[in-house]
């Protein structure tokens, strides 16, 4: 009998015991869900796009909920209708969100530049870039296949020429298409900001030049046509500081590339 | 010291446990899509086997022996894993809400992980002491790490080549492992000529 009793008895004690702590521990430690955390989460879009600068809506929706120094607006693809709905519920003033949108810094479109090699391999950017360094001619080109396309939830970014274009009626500011870039073409800027540098290569003037028709030879005529001291050339390349840029329009008339451009939508 | 050493170095390389011995194969073709989630998931295995380790040993020796209860480990030793991990996820979830978040689903995930099982059994087996034991429990999980890793790099090159359709996904993968095990074959013998 003994032989039966007391292989049952330690299997059932530790059984028992494992289960009383779980309850126990389960019971004491556990951890209390905010409400308020709950509704700024459903306020949100979840598109989980990651523009706001954390992990995903959940985690903004935490962090605004635990630290109200966090700004309500920092969402882009919901606007000033989400920031006031969250201002709402956490009681907090209310911000205008600042709207942004995607461009993309390459020109290199077929008449402008060439593809070095024939690429048979899956039809991604992403796969493309890690053969060599990707198919076209400037190591900094759009390399065509069009993987923002297909990650942008919003139907905002086409390939025309091969490459991409974005509209920036549609565009969200999400900066999927960002991450999505393998050779980090596209940026994000404030809608304010409407002339910008579609170049993004980084390689000396003569090279460029030979390369591509329309790229950045690091001439540096916008930085002198600029009044605003807005537009700097570092490592061959124009970039332009958006919060010093005015959109005159200068710099625009002064290169000799045609790569500043303006995409200020005429009315 | 030397001894102890001689067991870390041989189941990180000779006898690692998901290519070698093959326990944990189903975490290591399923987490290792993505180097990051691959090491969290690596880091909670760790993590589980030291405390497994540390928490089964003594049952074993105090428990089970003197009542001649040896043929129960089995059924035992899960029974004290899955309350422990439960435990430990709780008191984590409450306490370290930051190593929470990153082990993340890992964690309830491996409570009845096969490598973690294996470890603490392996120990009662090799008649290891206790600190032999813990030893081999950090080697176990460092060799599930060193595979985890390396399998994670492999997958991404896999995903972005050109394969025949019909080694597409999961055969290509299975292949890739079986290539990666044999290669760890040729460490055998190392430790040995290292300690000699």
């Amino acid at each position: 009998m003994e032989q039966y009793l007391i292989p049952m008895v330690i299997v059932a004690g530790i059984g028992i015991f494992a289960g009383a702590i779980l309850t126990i521990a389960s019971k004491f430690m556990a951890v209390k869900v905010n409400e308020a955390a709950v509704k700024v989460r459903e306020a949100l879009p979840g598109v989980n796009c990651g523009a706001c600068g954390y992990a995903g809506c959940d985690d903004y929706a935490a962090s605004l909920v635990n630290d109200h120094t966090v700004k309500a607006n920092l969402c882009t693809p919901g606007g000033s209708a989400v920031s006031l709905k969250i201002s709402e519920i956490l009681g907090i003033s209310f911000e205008a969100a600042e709207g942004k949108y995607a461009l993309v810094k390459c020109s290199g479109t077929f008449d402008k530049t060439n593809y070095v090699m024939d690429f048979k391999g899956i039809q991604s950017c992403a796969a493309n870039k890690m053969f060599y360094r990707g198919r076209g001619a400037c190591s900094k080109a759009c390399l065509g296949f069009g993987d923002c396309v297909e990650g942008c939830d919003y139907g905002a970014i086409s390939m025309v020429n091969g490459v991409a274009k974005i509209d920036k009626l549609k565009c969200v500011g999400c900066s999927v298409c960002v991450r999505k870039c393998p050779n980090h073409l596209i940026a994000i800027v404030p809608s304010g900001l409407t002339t910008y540098v579609g170049c993004s290569s980084q390689d000396n003037g003569a090279k460029t030049h030979r390369i591509c028709k329309t790229g950045c030879i690091a001439c540096k005529k916008c930085e002198e046509a600029c009044r605003f001291d807005a537009i700097h050339v570092a490592d061959y390349l124009a970039e332009i500081d958006p919060d010093k840029c005015r959109n005159c329009g200068m710099c625009i008339k002064v290169c000799p590339s045609g790569i500043i451009k303006s995409n200020r939508i005429k009315k | 010291m030397k001894e102890l050493l001689i067991i870390l170095m041989s189941l990180v390389l000779v006898d690692n446990f998901v290519l070698s011995k093959f326990l944990g194969i189903c975490p290591f073709l399923g987490v290792s899509k993505k180097l990051d989630s691959a090491v969290g998931m690596s880091l909670a295995v760790i993590f589980v086997m030291l405390l497994a380790t540390a928490v089964t040993y003594p049952i074993y020796i105090h428990l089970l022996v003197p009542h001649g209860l040896e043929y129960l480990q089995t059924i035992v030793f899960i029974l004290v894993i899955a309350a422990l991990v439960q435990l430990v996820e709780i008191i984590l979830k409450k306490h370290v809400p930051i190593l929470h978040r990153s082990l993340g689903v890992y964690l309830p995930l491996i409570t009845t992980n096969c490598a973690v099982l294996g470890v603490t059994l392996l120990n009662i087996d090799e008649g290891y002491s206790y600190v032999q034991a813990l030893v081999n429990a950090i080697g176990a999980g460092l060799g599930f790490l060193l595979a985890m890793v390396l399998f994670s790099g492999v997958r991404r090159l896999i995903e972005h080549n050109d394969i025949p359709t019909a080694f597409k996904g999961i055969p290509s993968i299975l292949i890739a492992a079986s290539i990666l095990s044999v290669s760890f074959m040729g460490f055998s013998g190392v430790v040995d000529g290292i300690f000699k």
